[in-house]
C-alpha cells in the first residue's frame, strides 16, 4: 500500500503545522490534563482556522499540536478516505507541515477521525484524534454550563439514563444509534462524538490514545490507552451494536460497519463498507488468493 | 384536625425531630427576606408558613430546603441513619443527594420543577435512576403506579408533560418527587395558579398522601384555607419576623397577634 503515501512538500509560508509554537504549547499543557484526567472536558484557548466551524476545527487543532514531522496522517471522513472534508485536511497538512499521508491504517502514527473509528485494530503506538461537534453529554437536558459542570464535578449522572428511558418508551429499544454516552474509567459520562454505537466497543481498552478536540465549543478530552470504556444502558435493555443482515456488495465483509446506498430511482438498495481502506485491503487481497 | 403527632406516641419514646432551625437569618434589606427563624419539624408533621407577599415566606422556604446559604443560624437535619447532619457545613454532593432522596421540592410552577421536554414516565423515574435504578421495568412499573396514585391516567406515561393541563402537571411533579418516598417535602404554593375545583381535588390528594407515607411537609401558602386543609401548625410571618407560631386551628380561630388577626378577617366569605 506504499503507493498511497504521498511525497510531502511543505509551504515554508507557514509556521509547521499552521499553528504558531505558543499555541501549540497551550493546546498540549491542556491535553495533557484531559490524558491524566480520562473523560473530562478540558477547556482551550481554540484558535480561528482556515475553515468553517463543523468541519473539523477542535480535530485539525489537536492533530496540528501534536504532529511531528516524521509523523504519518490519516484523515477519514464517515470512514472514507476520499471525500472533500478527509482530502482536505489531509491536504493542509501535508502543505503546512510538509508530514507524510497515508490512506493506510496501520501505517499511520495519527489518524484524524469525522464519525468512524477504523474496522483494522488500532495499535500502541497511534494517536486518533476526533472531530466533535458538541462535548457535552448532558447538555440535551441540562441547558446550563455551570449545571453541567457541577454535575459532572459531583457525579450526578442520573439524567443520563433518562434519554435512553426515552428510547425505550418511544421505540421499544435504545434507538440512540450515534455519540452514544459511555462512562469512562467509572467516572465521567463522555459524549464519544458522533461515531456510530457500533464503534464503542473499540474505544473499550484501546491500545491506541484516543483525542477528542470540540473547535467551537473550545473544549477537548481523552481517553488514554487501556482505558475501560463502558456505553451506559439498563440491565433488561442492554447495550447492543447495529447488525446487518446483508454484507458488503464489494467485498463480502458481515463485519464491517455497512452504508446503505440507494443506486437508482426505484429505491434499489447496495450496502458498502464505510471504512473505503478496509473495503480496499480486502478485495485487493481476495484478488491476490485468486 | 390532628394535632402534631408526637401527642399520639407513648411517652416512653420519645420522639426526636427531624428538623432543627435556628435563628436562620438572611437579609436582603432592612426586614426584607427572613431573620431570627427557629423551630423544630417532628416527622410525619406538617408546618404551614403563612404571610403576605413579600414577608419572607419564599426565602425561608429557599434556606430550609438547601438552595440559599443563609447569613446566620443552623438547619440540622436527622437522616434515615439517626445521625444529624448540619445542612450548610455538608458538602455539595450530601446536599444534592438529600434533596432528590430524602426530600422533594415542590415549586409553584410545574415547568420548574418538571422536565418538560421529556415523557411523564421519565420524570417520575428519574429520582429512582440517579439513584442507581438500571431496570428498565421497575422504572416503568414505578411510573404507572405513581401516575394513578396522583390520579393520572396511566396510559399518559409515554406523554410530555406540556400536553397535561396545569392541575395534571402539579400532580405529576407531586409524583416526581414522592417516587422516592422522601421523608421530607417542601412546597412552595403548591395550589397557586389553579382554579378551585382542581384546588380542592390537588388538596384532597395531597392530604391522603401526606397521611398515608407519613410525610414532614413544610408548605408555603398565602391561602389560610389551605393551611387549614394541611397543616397541622401554623407559622406567620410579617415583615421578615415570624410574629406567631402555634397549632393551626388555634391561630385561625384565635389568632393572638394583631397581624394575624388581620390576616384571618381579611379572608373573604363566600
Amino acid at each position: 500500500m506504499n503507493d498511497l503515501t504521498q511525497a510531502p512538500v511543505r509551504d515554508p509560508a507557514y509556521n509547521f503545522a499552521y499553528l504558531d509554537e505558543q499555541t501549540k504549547r497551550m493546546i498540549r499543557r491542556a491535553l495533557l490534563k484531559a490524558v491524566a484526567i480520562p473523560g473530562y472536558q478540558v477547556p482551550f484557548g481554540g484558535r480561528e482556522m482556515p475553515l468553517p466551524y463543523g468541519w473539523g476545527t477542535g480535530g485539525m487543532q489537536l492533530t496540528a499540536a501534536i504532529l511531528g514531522a516524521d509523523d504519518v496522517l490519516k484523515v477519514i471522513d464517515q470512514g472514507a478516505d476520499d471525500t472533500t472534508n478527509a482530502v482536505s485536511i489531509r491536504r493542509f497538512f501535508a502543505r503546512t507541515a510538509g508530514v507524510a499521508t497515508t490512506e493506510s491504517t496501520p501505517e499511520a502514527s495519527v489518524i484524524q477521525t469525522r464519525h468512524r473509528i477504523p474496522e483494522t485494530s488500532l495499535q500502541a503506538d497511534q494517536i486518533m484524534v476526533y472531530q466533535v461537534p458538541n462535548p457535552e453529554p448532558l447538555r440535551f437536558i441540562e441547558p446550563s454550563e455551570t449545571e453541567t459542570r457541577t454535575m459532572h464535578a459531583l457525579n450526578d449522572y442520573g439524567v443520563m439514563h433518562v434519554k435512553l428511558y426515552e428510547d425505550i418508551a418511544t421505540f421499544g429499544h435504545i434507538a440512540t444509534s450515534y455519540a452514544y454516552p459511555v462512562m469512562v474509567d467509572e467516572r465521567y459520562v463522555m459524549d464519544p462524538s458522533p461515531i456510530p454505537k457500533f464503534d464503542n466497543p473499540k474505544l473499550d481498552m484501546s491500545p491506541a490514545l484516543m483525542l477528542f478536540g470540540a473547535g467551537r465549543e473550545k473544549r477537548l478530552y481523552a481517553v488514554p490507552p487501556f482505558t475501560r470504556v463502558t456505553s451506559l444502558d439498563f440491565e433488561d435493555h442492554p447495550f447492543e451494536v447495529q447488525k446487518w443482515q446483508e454484507s458488503c456488495a464489494i467485498c463480502g465483509s458481515h463485519e464491517s460497519f455497512l452504508d446503505e446506498l440507494i443506486i437508482d430511482d426505484a429505491g434499489t438498495q447496495r450496502f458498502v463498507c464505510s471504512d473505503t481502506w478496509y473495503c480496499a485491503q480486502r478485495v485487493e487481497q481476495q484478488e491476490n488468493n485468486q | 384536625m390532628n394535632p402534631s403527632l408526637i401527642k399520639e406516641q407513648p411517652m416512653s419514646v420519645p420522639v426526636e425531630p427531624l428538623l432543627q432551625v435556628r435563628d436562620l437569618t438572611l437579609l436582603y434589606g432592612l426586614e426584607k427576606g427572613c431573620q431570627g427563624v427557629s423551630f423544630d419539624l417532628y416527622p410525619g408533621e406538617v408546618l404551614g408558613i403563612v404571610g403576605e407577599s413579600g414577608s419572607g415566606k419564599s426565602t425561608l422556604l429557599s434556606l430550609l430546603s438547601g438552595r440559599l446559604p443563609p447569613q446566620r443560624g443552623s438547619i440540622g437535619y436527622r437522616g434515615k441513619d439517626g445521625e444529624w447532619l448540619d445542612l450548610y457545613s455538608a458538602s455539595e454532593a450530601e446536599r444534592r443527594t438529600l434533596l432528590r432522596t430524602e426530600w422533594g421540592f415542590v415549586e409553584q410552577n410545574p415547568r420548574d420543577g418538571l422536565r418538560m421536554g421529556v415523557s411523564a414516565g421519565a420524570n417520575i423515574g428519574e429520582r429512582l435512576m440517579a439513584q442507581g435504578v438500571r431496570n428498565y421495568k421497575e422504572l416503568r412499573g414505578a411510573g404507572l403506579d405513581w401516575l394513578s396514585q396522583v390520579e393520572i391516567d396511566p396510559l399518559r406515561i409515554d406523554d410530555l408533560p406540556r400536553t397535561f393541563s396545569g392541575g395534571m402537571q402539579q400532580r405529576l411533579q407531586i409524583a416526581r418527587n414522592l417516587v422516592s418516598s422522601p421523608r421530607l417535602v417542601f412546597m412552595d404554593e403548591p395550589t397557586g395558579g389553579l382554579d378551585v375545583s382542581v384546588q380542592a381535588r390537588l388538596l384532597d390528594l395531597l392530604r391522603g398522601l401526606v397521611r398515608e407515607l407519613d410525610l414532614a411537609v413544610v408548605i408555603v401558602t398565602h391561602d389560610l384555607a389551605v393551611a387549614r386543609l394541611l397543616a397541622d401548625r401554623l407559622m406567620v410571618m410579617r415583615r421578615s419576623h415570624v410574629v406567631e407560631t402555634g397549632l393551626t386551628d388555634q391561630i385561625l380561630d384565635d389568632p393572638q397577634h394583631p397581624y394575624s388577626q388581620l390576616l384571618v378577617s381579611s379572608v373573604l366569605q363566600p
